[in-house]
């Protein structure tokens, strides 16, 4: 089978962007997940321990926990130690504002549950204005 | 996205490149959330410490402050959570002088933009609680959900850049819990067994919280009935919040907007999940640790209230914490001036304890200072703080109050499931 896969959901914030996927039925919080300076994920009990998420498109279920996700994946983004773009199932609030404030391409609610849609090291594009993923060979 | 021309002209520059990013903020995050038009905001309640901020956010807070005056004030009264660092406190703790310096210029360039350091999380307690039908911007979980449920008061989590944006234009998007139609209930819990200390109300809340699947989903809870006091139901909300990311619960029968069943569902009611003692006793269970090591004791995760300052010391007078062991209490400024004026924070310290103003644990850069003192294995009453320090390199354990002192005094963790 060739050709590829297209996803639609909500237009978001960001650029088109591509990467490969980095994928978990798992939550999402900057602050709660991360060790933002070695640029993985490092909460024991997260699916994604120990993976690095630096230019990965990640895809993740919803987000869960605080606020400070808000400012922190712009601070992400600046220090070169970010996603390429994130994807969820549902975002909150906290992520809509801190994708818009870091200008980082964000859609979520699709038609499915996306995080079983895809796979991890698939190569994903990114087109927040149109609200689409388009997985496969371009 | 309806803008009048008030919110127009200020996307359009015609007010200054400040409030041009809060409106370009606001339009982007409304759309997002198909919001129709703005809602105008009373008060502002901002988090951003400087570990969410990082270098990047306070170069930017920094450029808005060197802005004319009047291009960078608030509009409305706004207010801060709590800081990362405790000025009197930090070399102690062991937070560096790179981390001081960078709440030093955040708290500056807040204070030029009219911000006022409020320093607290509890400011629905302590500073002025909002009331029933308000439409207000507040940027932490436990003042959001409190506010929303147990003041009837309207907000969504609004994280820093839409905090600072509703405050330097006194609007936000109109969605999410502003609309009757999210504050309508979703889930159904009955409780059978009511929660006995502060620990067992955040472990009820962490419960309800894991079970929560999306930031719209509104618990409703019946079983529970009033009386509940303001410092219990902060911490059911403060945990619920923050396992669950969602700001909006309901307590048939005790907070404002659930009279009855009747008034938070439409049509037939869902299933009703049953939450037991059990469930309360496994969930604390989950976080004993293999044995009974203690390097610090944490009252925080929200910052304590004035009367859970006078428990405490209530809990440590007579007492001396062990030299082995470190136990912080964290409260908002003022409260600690109360404490300091009243005696209870002579109590605290005169035992060993140490009261830190302003600030909260985990935002405190909660993984160096715990590298830097040793600090493994940690004791709470506050389930948010346990949920959380998990990923900070801690082995946290939950317990009550009077376990947490007694663990500290013995040295070790002594007392009920140790």
């Amino acid at each position: 089978m060739s050709g590829q896969r297209i996803y639609r959901g909500h237009k978001g914030p960001g650029k088109a962007v591509s990467g490969a996927a980095l994928v978990a039925s798992d939550n999402f919080s900057a602050r709660y997940d991360l060790d933002l300076t070695k640029g993985i994920f490092s909460r024991p009990a997260h699916k994604l321990v120990g993976e690095s998420y630096v230019g990965k498109v990640l895809i993740l279920n919803i987000a869960k926990g605080g606020v400070a996700t808000a400012w922190m994946l712009r601070e992400m983004v600046q220090s070169g130690r970010a996603p390429v773009a994130l994807i969820l199932n549902y975002a909150n609030p906290i992520m809509g504002q801190g994708a818009a404030f870091a200008d980082l391409p964000l859609i979520d609610r699709f038609d499915e549950d996306i995080t079983k849609a895809i796979a991890t090291g698939e190569h994903v594009h990114v087109d927040p204005a149109a609200g689409t993923l388009t997985v496969g060979p371009a | 996205m309806k803008l009048d021309d008030n919110q127009q002209a200020m996307l359009a520059g015609a007010q200054g490149p400040a409030r041009r990013y809060a409106m370009e903020q606001i339009v982007k995050v409304g759309s997002f959330f198909d919001a129709e038009d703005c809602v105008a905001v009373s008060q502002v309640h901002l988090m951003a410490d400087p570990e969410a901020l990082g270098p990047s956010g306070v170069d930017f807070l920094e450029s808005l402050a060197r802005l004319p005056e009047a291009d960078r004030r608030v509009r409305i009264p706004s207010i801060t959570d709590p800081r990362g660092v405790d000025f009197d406190a930090y070399k102690r703790l062991g937070q560096t002088d790179a981390m001081a310096d960078l709440e030093r210029r955040a708290t500056a360039a807040f204070e030029a933009l009219g911000f006022m350091m409020t320093n607290t999380c509890i400011n629905y307690q302590s500073v002025i609680p909002p009331v029933k039908g308000e439409h207000i911007a507040f940027g932490d979980t436990g003042s959001s959900i409190y506010a929303n449920s147990v003041l009837g008061a309207r907000t969504n989590f609004e994280g820093g850049p839409s905090a600072l944006a509703a405050a330097l234009t006194g609007y936000t998007p109109r969605y999410g819990y502003h609309l009757d139609r999210h504050r309508r209930g979703s889930s159904l819990f009955e409780i059978t067994d009511r929660p006995r200390d502060l620990a067992e109300w955040g472990a009820l809340g962490g419960i309800v919280g894991r079970a929560m699947s999306s930031y719209w989903e509104v618990p409703v809870l019946t079983g529970l009935t009033a009386p509940i006091t303001s410092d219990e139901i902060k911490q059911f909300g403060a945990a619920l919040a923050s396992f669950g990311s969602t700001p909006l619960f309901h307590m048939v029968g005790v907070t404002p907007e659930a009279p009855s069943l009747g008034a938070v569902f439409d049509g037939p009611l869902p299933k009703a999940r049953r939450i037991s003692r059990a469930d309360i006793d496994t969930l604390i269970a989950s976080y004993t640790p293999k044995d009974d090591k203690l390097d610090v004791v944490v009252f925080a995760g929200p910052q304590l209230s004035l009367f859970e300052m006078q428990m405490l010391a209530n809990c440590m007078a007579g007492k001396r914490v062990s030299k082995d062991v470190t136990l912080l209490a964290t409260t908002s400024p003022d409260i600690k001036a109360a404490a300091d004026r009243m005696g209870l924070t002579a109590t605290i310290e005169g035992a060993g304890g140490t009261v830190l103003s302003g600030v909260c644990f985990y935002q405190m850069y909660a993984r160096e200072i715990g590298a830097a003192n040793g600090w493994k294995r940690l004791m709470s009453n506050s389930a948010k703080l346990v949920n959380i320090l998990g990923g900070y390199g801690y082995e946290p354990m939950l317990a009550s109050m009077e376990q947490c002192v007694d663990s500290a005094v013995a040295g070790r963790i002594v007392g009920a499931g140790a």
